[in-house]
């Protein structure tokens, strides 16, 4: 039984509170969940404050992340969002690092995965889609809703058309934070049942301890692949901001 | 708000569809949803996902930011300063070179003169003295020849004188007696014509 309970690779998504804390009737205790963001959020500073504090001319290896970084994202929104996107610079570099380094601390074994959490990566989209749409507002005032209007279509076409363009729209933040999430959900639960297997295989004897080198070695190839998919999905939340960031900037497209 | 409440109202019949499930398989275990769409759990984790992040946010466009951008710029800064030093001394060898050139090309333009100079001198001078020794030679021939003229001349005539007193001492010796001397003188021009 308790064997059993070890493996259920539902377990490590179990948020349990640490600080119990009760504010207007919602439950907003100090959770593992808490306590793995501030992780993220503290290790990810660190890092990135502490390597570049030399200022170095010539940068050492952990500089030279940081400044990667820095230059990959920034890179980025200038290719998708032009030299106007660059306000937005600190957003996207930021949710670039905490998506990033909540995915790598979720790779470690017991550590809690904060973006496996749906409410997690939806309100990080929404936090992007808010953006994209009170900027747009603000900035092109109802032109921001020419982004539903694209040019050159016929006259009889267009409800249809603008009916696609809205639904595309509002199914951005949805598709955002899925995204994100079911990679980071499917991935740990897959590595979960791959290495309960090795464990429940070892109990058979001496047969099953050379039968488990399978699952193993399905194991350790998926803790690559979770490796990749770590940065890919950081990469690919980044790149869409960064795309949806354009939007808001000339939604005539 | 708006999204929390109508995910809660939505996760409430599911979590009561597990405990119907869970009723038959795994007795006590099972009360909760899946845990990621439990929405017991949701202000909490919006609420520290706000905090967090918005600290994170503020600290990376604050400290962190400015920082890495004033690194990177510095070093842009130093790149393109070394970038021009380094064409501006190039420049500066590129007219050195080409100064170097001028005055070689000048240089040898100028040993070109001087040796055609010299060349033409030499020649002009090899001329003077030919025609001078040729004159010389010429002046001597000339006085050569004419010596030779009357020296011939000269010798004619005596060859004459010596032609008359020959034929005479032979007519006085054949003939016997005295001789006319303008007579002999006569025949012996005749004869010699």
């Amino acid at each position: 039984m308790a064997a059993a309970d070890k493996v259920d690779p539902i377990h490590q998504f179990q948020i349990h509170p640490i600080i119990p804390l009760h504010i207007g009737g919602y439950d907003v205790s100090f959770t593992n969940s808490s306590l793995f963001m501030v992780v993220t959020i503290v290790l990810a500073s660190a890092f990135l404050y502490m390597s570049t504090a030399s200022r170095a001319l010539i940068p050492g290896r952990l500089q030279s992340i940081s400044e990667m970084a820095y230059e990959f994202v920034g890179n980025m929104l200038r290719d998708a969002a032009g030299k106007q996107g660059m306000q937005f610079f600190p957003l996207v570099f930021s949710l670039f690092m905490f998506v990033l380094v909540a995915n790598l601390i979720g790779l470690f074994p017991y550590f809690f995965t904060v973006t496996s959490h749906i409410i997690v990566t939806f309100t990080l989209a929404v936090l992007v889609i808010g953006t994209v749409i009170v900027y747009g507002f603000a900035k092109h005032g109802f032109g921001f809703l020419k982004l539903f209007v694209p040019h050159g279509v016929p006259g009889y076409l267009l409800p249809l058309v603008v009916a696609i363009e809205v639904i595309s729209f509002v199914s951005r933040p949805v598709s955002l934070s899925v995204r994100l999430f079911a990679n980071m959900l499917a991935g740990h639960i897959t590595l979960k049942v791959f290495s309960g297997f090795v464990v429940s295989l070892s109990a058979f004897g001496a047969l099953g301890i050379a039968g488990s080198v399978l699952p193993l070695a399905m194991a350790v190839a998926l803790s690559a692949l979770e490796l990749l998919v770590a940065f890919l999905q950081a990469y690919v939340f980044a790149v869409l901001t960064c795309m949806y960031l354009n939007d808001a900037l000339h939604p005539s497209h | 708000m708006f999204v929390t409440s109508a995910y809660a109202q939505e996760s409430a019949p599911a979590a009561a569809e597990g405990d119907t499930h869970a009723g038959t398989a795994v007795p006590a275990a099972e009360h909760e949803a899946f845990p990621p769409f439990d929405a017991k759990t949701f202000p909490s984790q919006i609420l520290w996902l706000v905090i967090t992040f918005g600290l994170f946010y503020l600290f990376l466009k604050r400290v962190v930011m400015p920082r890495l951008g004033g690194i990177i710029d510095v070093r842009n800064d130093r790149i393109t300063q070394d970038l021009d030093h380094a064409a501006r001394l190039k420049g500066e060898a590129d007219a050195a070179v080409a100064a170097y050139e001028q005055e070689l090309a000048e240089a040898k333009a100028n040993a070109n003169k001087i040796g055609q100079q010299a060349n033409d001198a030499a020649k002009a001078q090899a001329e003077d003295t030919r025609k001078k020794l040729e004159a010389e030679l010429e002046k001597k021939l000339g006085e050569a020849e004419a010596s030779i003229a009357s020296i011939k001349a000269k010798a004619m005539k005596e060859v004459g004188t010596i032609a008359e007193d020959t034929t005479s001492a032979i007519v006085e010796a054949l003939v016997g007696g005295k001789t006319d001397k303008s007579e002999i003188a006569a025949a012996v021009k005749s004869a010699s014509r």
